[in-house]
């Protein structure tokens, strides 16, 4: 079994509201998330040795690339000439981001390191933020030929409902039940409950998907505080343990999986971060997921072992993934009500777990929270990550 | 000597396209696109018909209803995003049908649904300048347009073509302008650049940050500096890019549906650009009665607003209305096309040698 030679905890956590930022620029949010953090951690910014950043798209959306060094500038670490990294797996990228974080705490080479994501997607109209989301496809097999990520992953919903009996309702489901949780979270974009004729009725994307099977673009970032467990012990007095950190990959292009109605990433990295927990799937108490699209979630909780292969819609629609059923999955909204700038996703997610696992999500506390985990995908899953945190 | 509109006219071209029949071609859901958009049909110039002769039919039917002579007109400002000349002014063709050439000064204005009410206001500063130095008797603003949208795009559901004339000057004054202020900022939010066929747009971004925020802050200040609440208006009357917006600010700002409905026209016939607030107005205008108290504030994308507050006068009461159709004229005579029709109308269909 795999381990960590140093365990890491999280000590800080920020985040901004997602949603359409126009007055504020990508430095901004970066700012106000990464400085939240560092408050919250309660340390002095001479005390950290690196930073990292995921961002999947600043070069497309803004122009811009050598994103970590301007967040470090902005957030005032530059002064040190500390480490800056920006990491890019598409809107796996802060997931990623938080895993070579730990990689290198966990290493030695350091302590203290703030790990972020951020992305400003409303720069840019829909339709050219589409192009670039589906930059996260296969450019040369998939949007070659017209494939944006949502007809992607229509293909794998048409799938698995042929395969399992999916049912469109039960996608709805998904949609409804996280917008339900966005409901009660501050900073998700959409703080709205909506009802099932609304998913149904909605304009298609890609069929059987809608305009609410499906996340929306946002601005926004999150920023944690991660570092070894000695000094999180040292100046942290409810530090939240990483027990498990795993990373899966699979062929860009979905025509060349051998099965389209399961991501082979995600059960590789929860199988390796399970076995460094040494825990396994019935152990979880609360879970992110990747809800991109609606059929995402559902894939999620199959692949992540919560249910059967097939048995992620009928759960669904039976309420065993709301808050109070069997495992609640995505408390903060996910992705479809909390909202998605990409990179920042993966942060947000360890965000909320973290603060499930410190009791404060007020009304949609998990009740007895111990262990979280977040799971991360890169597209239509090229690169998945799951982190499992616990609470000391 | 107390100035404002004299006279006015409106002219909406007949054609009409429905949200289903655009739908239809796009694979969406064109009747709930019309809900949503509070739209129930839009208006379509006819193959003849662009912004100049939009623009001649509404300053006609303006004069139809006073005994001016087009001759004392001493100004004619024409606003519009959809003028036929890149350089040739509008203003001149209709100084010259409607007989006010040549002894006059006219120009084009643009400034995106807003620049026939920054004629409005070009105009109103020439008669009340007006002395013997510089005799302005008359002057005319007009917003007309035949806006478009590019096949497919939401703006195809609402833009839509007419035109609007006011005569502004100080006899026969049957609306006083009393107060006419504006709010102006780089806004970003719509623009058509030089040789470009169809506007873009920031979606979402074109409505707080721009529409919502601009209307708002002219309202208000209209409004403070006039000493006046929402409830001392007897109707109220705002930009409509769509059916929604206008009731949402109008609710917004403390104005009553009742206050509202009259000016809203944009359900009716769509968003006629440079025209869309000032048809509302003119719809007023056919109903007010001495003593009634208007708040318009039209906007342009870029962006920026013009507030009036209006004050009908006892000279209502003589006005010929019944010299030109009314604005609910305009939208009753209304003839149905189907999709082609529009295309062919629009002139978006390839012809041979083309």
């Amino acid at each position: 079994m795999k381990r960590l030679s140093r365990d890491v905890a999280v000590i800080g956590i920020g985040q901004t509201r997602f949603g359409e930022h126009w007055d504020l620029s990508f430095r901004e949010i970066g700012i106000q998330a990464g400085i939240k953090a560092i408050m919250d951690a309660g340390i002095d910014s001479s005390r950290i040795d690196a930073l990292y950043i995921g961002n999947m798209s600043a070069g497309l959306f803004l122009d811009q690339e050598h994103i970590a060094s301007i967040i470090a500038e902005e957030i005032g670490l530059t002064d040190r000439q500390i480490p800056t990294t920006r990491v890019e797996a598409a809107d796996a990228s802060g997931g990623l981001a938080l895993k070579q974080a730990i990689l290198s705490i966990a290493s030695g080479l350091n302590d203290v390191v703030v790990v972020g994501g951020a992305e400003k997607m409303s720069d840019v109209t829909s339709d050219i933020a589409a192009g670039f989301i589906a930059a996260g496809a296969d450019q040369s097999w998939e949007a070659l030929f017209g494939a944006t990520m949502p007809s992607l992953y229509a293909i794998m919903a048409r799938r698995h409902m042929h395969e399992y009996g999916t049912t469109r309702e039960q996608l709805a489901h998904v949609s409804v039940k996280n917008h339900r949780h966005g409901a009660m979270n501050p900073f998700a974009q959409y703080q709205k409950e909506i009802g099932i004729e609304t998913v149904l009725k909605a304009g298609p994307v890609a069929e059987p998907l809608g305009l609410f099977d499906c996340a929306p673009m946002s601005d926004g970032a999150a920023a944690l505080v991660v570092c070894d467990m000695e000094t999180a012990n040292e100046i942290c007095d409810e530090p939240i343990r990483i027990i498990g950190t795993g990373q899966g990959s699979d062929t860009l292009s979905i025509s060349n999986r051998p099965s389209l109605t399961e991501l082979r990433s995600t059960k590789t990295a929860s199988r390796k971060a399970y076995e460094m927990a040494g825990i396994g799937p019935s152990d979880i108490d609360v879970a992110e997921v990747h809800d991109s699209y609606s059929i995402g979630e559902i894939l999620a909780i199959e692949d992540l072992g919560f249910f059967e292969k097939g048995d992620g819609g009928p759960a669904t629609e039976r309420g065993d993934t709301t808050l109070g059923g069997k495992i609640p999955i995505n408390t903060s909204g996910g992705l479809k009500a909390r909202g998605h700038p990409l990179g920042a996703t993966g942060i947000a997610q360890v965000n909320e777990i973290v603060l499930q696992l410190r009791g404060k999500c007020d009304s949609r506390q998990v009740k007895d929270a111990r262990i979280g985990l977040a799971q991360n995908v890169g597209g239509t899953g090229g690169t998945a990550v799951v982190h499992i945190l616990e609470v000391i | 000597m107390d100035s404002g509109i004299v006279s006015y006219g409106v002219y909406v071209p007949r054609y009409r396209i429905y949200p289903r029949d655009i739908g239809k071609v796009w694979g969406q859901n064109g009747e709930a696109m019309g809900r949503s958009l509070n739209i129930i049909a839009k208006s379509v110039p006819a193959p003849d018909e662009d912004a100049a002769t939009i623009a001649v039919m509404a300053a006609r039917r303006a004069l139809k209803r006073v005994k001016v002579d087009p001759g004392e007109i001493g100004a004619i400002f024409v606003g519009s995003e959809s003028h036929p000349y890149a350089v040739k002014p509008t203003a001149s063709i209709v100084a010259e049908a409607i007989h006010a050439a040549p002894y006059l000064t006219a120009a084009d204005l643009e400034f995106a649904c807003k620049a026939g009410t920054a004629g409005m206001q070009a105009a109103l500063g020439l008669i009340n300048s007006s002395n013997r130095n510089i005799p302005m008797d008359y002057a005319m603003a007009i917003g007309s347009d035949t806006s478009q949208g590019a096949p497919g795009n939401a703006l195809e559901y609402s833009a839509s073509a007419g035109g609007v004339a006011f005569l502004l000057g100080h006899t026969g004054v049957i609306a006083e302008i009393v107060l006419t202020m504006s709010f102006t900022t780089d806004t970003p939010d719509f623009w058509r650049r030089e040789g470009m066929k169809y506007p873009s747009h920031g979606e979402r971004f074109t409505g707080k940050p721009a529409y919502f925020k601009h209307i708002q802050s002219s309202a208000e200040q209209i409004m403070n500096r006039m000493g006046t609440e929402a409830k001392d208006y007897d109707y109220a009357v705002f930009h409509q890019p769509n059916g929604k917006f206008p009731v949402t600010i109008g609710k917004k700002l403390g104005f009553s549906m009742e206050q509202i409905k009259d000016g809203l026209m944009t359900p009716f016939i769509g968003n006629t650009y440079s025209a869309s607030m000032m048809i509302g107005l003119a719809n007023i205008l056919d109903k007010a009665e001495p003593g009634d108290s208007i708040l318009a504030v039209s906007y342009g994308s870029g962006a920026g607003s013009d507030g009036f507050h209006i004050q009908v006068t006892d000279e209502i009461l003589e006005y010929d209305r019944s010299g030109s159709p009314l604005v609910e004229d305009e939208i009753k005579k209304e003839i149905p096309v189907d999709y082609a029709t529009y295309l062919k109308y629009r002139e978006k269909i390839k012809m041979e040698g083309e």
